[in-house]
């Protein structure tokens, strides 16, 4: 920078522009705009409003939070007498004898888990493929009908299954569908007992299955938005290099949205441990443990929509302790379902 | 080139991609099947009868829905009014000042927990803090337990549609000296208003359809009531309870019934799809 | 440029030893400038050079994300702009700024412009619609958008609307006008009306203008500043600079040489 002699000090450092020291003008006469009176109480009061619609914004986002922690706290409390009588035990107790007042949850978490898994084990394959078909196979034009269609389907009621299964399912699979599995899936060793005992269409069997299509629309949803979200240049390229489209999806797709895909398996399976309606209507509602599929069952849900009108003091309180037990199950598979998600994302970060 | 290996890999593409038609194929099937089913028997139990006539008792002939129809949509209208406030403005919350606040981080977990909760422990919820508390059921507490099903749906969406609006644009309205409300409520909020309304409408269709929370809360009320002080008839609860009965036109008023609300709720989703369609495209 | 004698020059803003963080990463190393009052003061460099965070940090735009922060000062008519204790609104009322692309919020054009008045004035409705018809006049815009002052400022065409964000800062009435890359996203006609805009708006208002366009740079300001990784490389006359610059790399960037 050409410094001239003219220039001496510290203000000819940093002053680029080599103007002279009575160029500059002195800053603090000009421009009274910024302290006027009026602006200032103008700014006053903004920051009066801005104060107001932060805590405003807060107090309402607070209110939700405070909800979910009083659900559990106000579960527990309801639910305290009966963990008091039979303590943690309660959870592994195989016995619900509403008369003798001798109740445990075992027959309800064995009946939740048993569903929510079958159904887990069919919409998984199933929705992975239909969000395949979807995203690399399907012609153009139809993608977005079907797409629509499957979004769509998510959205039905869950009721609706429920009818669905018990007048139309039930009676049909009783029929045809169990005995085809009895005669071959019950034959082989190890899990022939799953498929024995009478064939009446409604069991625990029936009930994943129902759950299965319930929440197939909603994985296949899920899989279909993350299978999108694959940069075009990542697949093109290996379309590039001579890989057949099921070696895309299987080497590119997949690792790519790993955790799409497991965060979509996991809010299906969250909504599976927790439906009511769909479930209640084929379980069959009986409260017993038995090594075939097709018995009928229980789940935490069923229990509750079943029994909660007849129950009163410790029968009610029990069933809250049910409900409490189900809300815990469901937040850590939700739960671990997101951390999943938050860490695969973060592992990924790291290794780009 | 092994040709063998070729082969395999074309063998092995084959099987897959067939695979994932007959998925494709298998899921149209039954989703088909399961609305035929509900239409076919629906339109059946269709009639003027239906929206004039109460539910009838039992063992009596004929009857309608009016009551449940009407419960329905003051218990769905109230929660729609108490939520989507509550949603929209907890939504700016997590939008506006959600990068620095522990608050906001923890009220993002949970409500994402509570947007796939079983809604049934939501009924439980309101069971012991209100109706245990009261001693009876009432409309009320049906339309505070829809609510908290809907808070979470109005919540996550109103955020994500605020954090979809372009950063230029809030920057315009903060570059002008606007204060923080007024870029978050008059320019934000409007430029996603189309997305916030999908969240509502969402919303609106998840808790019509939804049974669960309010077998323990409105439950049911054989007679027309405009009480929401009392028990409130509801479209869900009517079916669930004259779906699993031995009478014939109780099963045929459930169908009926079913095929109203799963209407509701399809058309409703539609609504929401053009809303958000139309924000696309402009 | 004039060729004659120019009058006293004087200084809007002065910035001393300015550093710039997001987070660890550095965006701005000591930066020394003065912006001059009724000048365009254009601030060229490759991509990532700093330039644009370089304005962001006159109206404090980068206060509103977390991780952002500048040390330094930046001296606006006697305030410290970088103070804790400024208020940023006022600050921003009075230092406006126009982004890369248009900006219209999602409300009439007459609102558009109104918004931004209403904060800090009561007018009647009288002298706000004289106000809106000002700010339009100001922008070459009035004729085009007179009959459809009602209708949302989405309706009207790329150039239309960047021209209408530059009305919305000027309807403020504040002392400088900064524009980060404004005409980057417009076409050439577009750009030959927003470059005339720039040249009227000086009589008025001191003008920061961010472009990667040089000859934009040669054509409508007065200094410019050439910045490259974070640092001031050359200030100076754009005159001078564009036709005898002093730094090589300078030399090299202007005439092609770069990279």
């Amino acid at each position: 920078m050409n410094t001239s002699p003219a220039d001496s000090g510290i203000l000819a450092d940093k002053n680029p522009l080599n103007f002279s020291k009575e160029q500059i003008m002195d800053p603090s006469t000009a421009d009274s705009g910024m302290l006027d009176k009026r602006r200032l109480q103008t700014v006053k009061k903004q920051r009066l409003q801005d104060f107001i619609f932060h805590k405003v914004t807060l107090s309402f986002s607070l209110i939700v939070l405070v909800s979910l922690i009083g659900l559990l706290v106000s579960l527990a409390m309801v639910a305290w007498p009966t963990f008091k009588k039979f303590g943690i035990e309660f959870i592994w107790r195989v016995e619900w004898d509403i008369i003798n007042e001798e109740f445990g949850a075992a027959i309800a978490i064995f009946g939740t888990l048993a569903s929510a898994t079958i159904a887990i084990l069919i919409a998984m394959p199933l929705s992975f493929g239909i969000a395949l078909f979807l995203t690399e196979t399907c012609p153009t034009w139809l993608r977005r009908p079907l797409g629509t269609a499957i979004e769509l389907l998510a959205a039905v009621p869950s009721i609706i299954y429920g009818m669905f299964g018990l007048f139309i399912f039930a009676p049909l699979f009783a029929e045809y569908g169990q005995p085809a599995l009895q005669s071959t899936l019950g034959q082989m060793p190890l899990i022939g007992p799953l498929f024995g005992g009478a064939m009446n269409g409604i069991g625990i069997l029936a009930a994943g299955l129902i759950l299965a299509f319930m929440i197939l629309p909603f994985i296949a949803a899920v899989m279909r938005d993350v299978f999108e979200i694959v940069p075009p240049i990542l697949r093109e390229s290996a379309y590039g290099v001579g890989c057949t489209t099921w070696e895309v999806v299987r080497h590119i797709v997949l690792p790519y949205t790993q955790q799409g895909v497991i965060g979509g398996v996991m809010l299906g399976l969250g909504r599976a441990l927790g439906e009511t309606m769909a479930v209640t209507f084929v379980i069959g509602n009986s409260q017993r443990i038995s090594a075939s599929l097709f018995s009928p069952g229980s789940s935490i849900a069923s229990t509750l929509a079943n029994e909660f009108g007849e129950a009163a003091d410790f029968h009610l309180s029990t069933l809250f302790a049910l409900g409490l037990l189900l809300f815990v199950i469901t937040f850590f598979v939700l739960a671990a379902a997101k951390i999943l998600i938050i860490r695969t994302e973060r592992a990924k970060g790291l290794k780009t | 080139m092994n040709q063998n290996l070729y082969r395999k890999r074309i063998l092995i593409n084959r099987i897959g991609i067939s695979l994932s038609m007959l998925a494709m194929a298998l899921g149209l099937f039954v989703l088909l099947w399961i609305l035929s089913v509900l239409f076919i028997n629906g339109f059946k139990a269709l009639d003027f009868n239906m929206f004039f006539h109460s539910t009838p008792a039992p063992g009596t002939e004929g009857g309608g829905l009016a009551n449940a129809i009407v419960g329905s949509l003051m218990l769905v209208g109230f929660a729609t009014l108490v939520s989507t406030p509550i949603g929209i403005l907890a939504g700016i919350y997590l939008a506006e000042y959600g990068d620095t606040s522990k608050t906001a981080e923890i009220t993002r977990f949970m409500t994402d927990i509570m947007l796939s909760a079983p809604s049934i422990v939501l009924g439980l919820f309101v069971y012991a803090i209100l109706v245990a508390q009261v001693k009876h059921f009432s409309g009320w507490a049906g339309t505070i337990a829809l609510s908290l099903i809907a808070i979470p749906v109005v919540l996550r969406t109103t955020e994500n549609m605020l954090r979809l609006v372009p950063g230029s644009l809030r920057e315009a309205a903060f570059a002008l000296g606007a204060p923080r409300w007024k870029v978050a409520t008059m320019v934000t909020l409007r430029a996603a208003k189309a997305g916030v309304v999908t969240g509502v409408l969402l919303a609106l269709a998840r808790i019509s359809g939804e049974t669960a929370p309010l077998l323990f809360t409105a439950l049911n009320n054989q007679f027309f009531s405009l009480d929401m002080n009392g028990p409130m008839s509801n479209l869900p609860v009517v079916i669930f309870q004259f779906a699993l009965s031995p009478y014939d036109n109780w099963v045929r008023l459930a169908w009926g019934g079913a095929l109203l609300i799963t209407l509701t709720v399809l058309v409703l989703n539609i609504l929401a799809r053009v809303f958000f369609r139309e924000k696309i495209s402009s | 440029m004039s060729d004659s004698p120019q009058p006293a020059l004087k200084t809007a803003i002065q910035i001393r030893n300015l550093n710039f963080y997001y987070g660890k990463f550095q965006g701005l190393r000591n930066i020394n400038l003065d912006i001059v009052e009724h000048k365009v003061t254009a601030f060229i460099g490759p991509s990532g050079c700093g330039k644009s965070t370089l304005l962001r940090t006159l109206n404090r735009m980068y206060s509103l994300y977390p991780g952002q922060r500048a040390e330094g000062e930046i001296n606006f008519y006697g305030q410290n702009i970088l103070d804790s204790s400024q208020d940023l609104n006022l600050l921003r009322a009075r230092i406006g700024m126009v982004f890369q692309k248009p900006t219209p919020f999602p409300m009439s054009i007459y609102d558009n412009i109104a918004f931004g008045v209403r904060l800090y004035e009561n007018l009647g409705k009288g002298a706000m619609d004289e106000r809106v018809e000002w700010a339009l006049t100001k922008t070459a815009l009035w004729n085009e958008a007179k009959d459809k002052l009602n209708q949302s400022g989405l309706a009207l065409s790329g150039g239309q609307q960047q021209r209408l964000c530059i009305a919305r800062s000027v309807a403020v009435k504040p002392s400088v006008i900064l524009l980060d890359e404004p005409t980057s996203a417009l076409d050439p006609i577009s750009t030959a009306k927003i470059e005339e805009l720039v040249h009227e708006l000086k009589s008025e208002y001191t003008v920061a203008i961010v472009t990667h366009n040089m000859q934009q740079a040669a054509r409508v300001s007065d200094f410019t500043s050439y910045m490259y990784l974070g640092e001031m490389v050359e200030y100076g006359e754009t005159s001078r600079l564009f036709i005898k610059p002093q730094k090589q790399a300078t030399e090299d960037y202007i005439t092609g040489r770069f990279g």
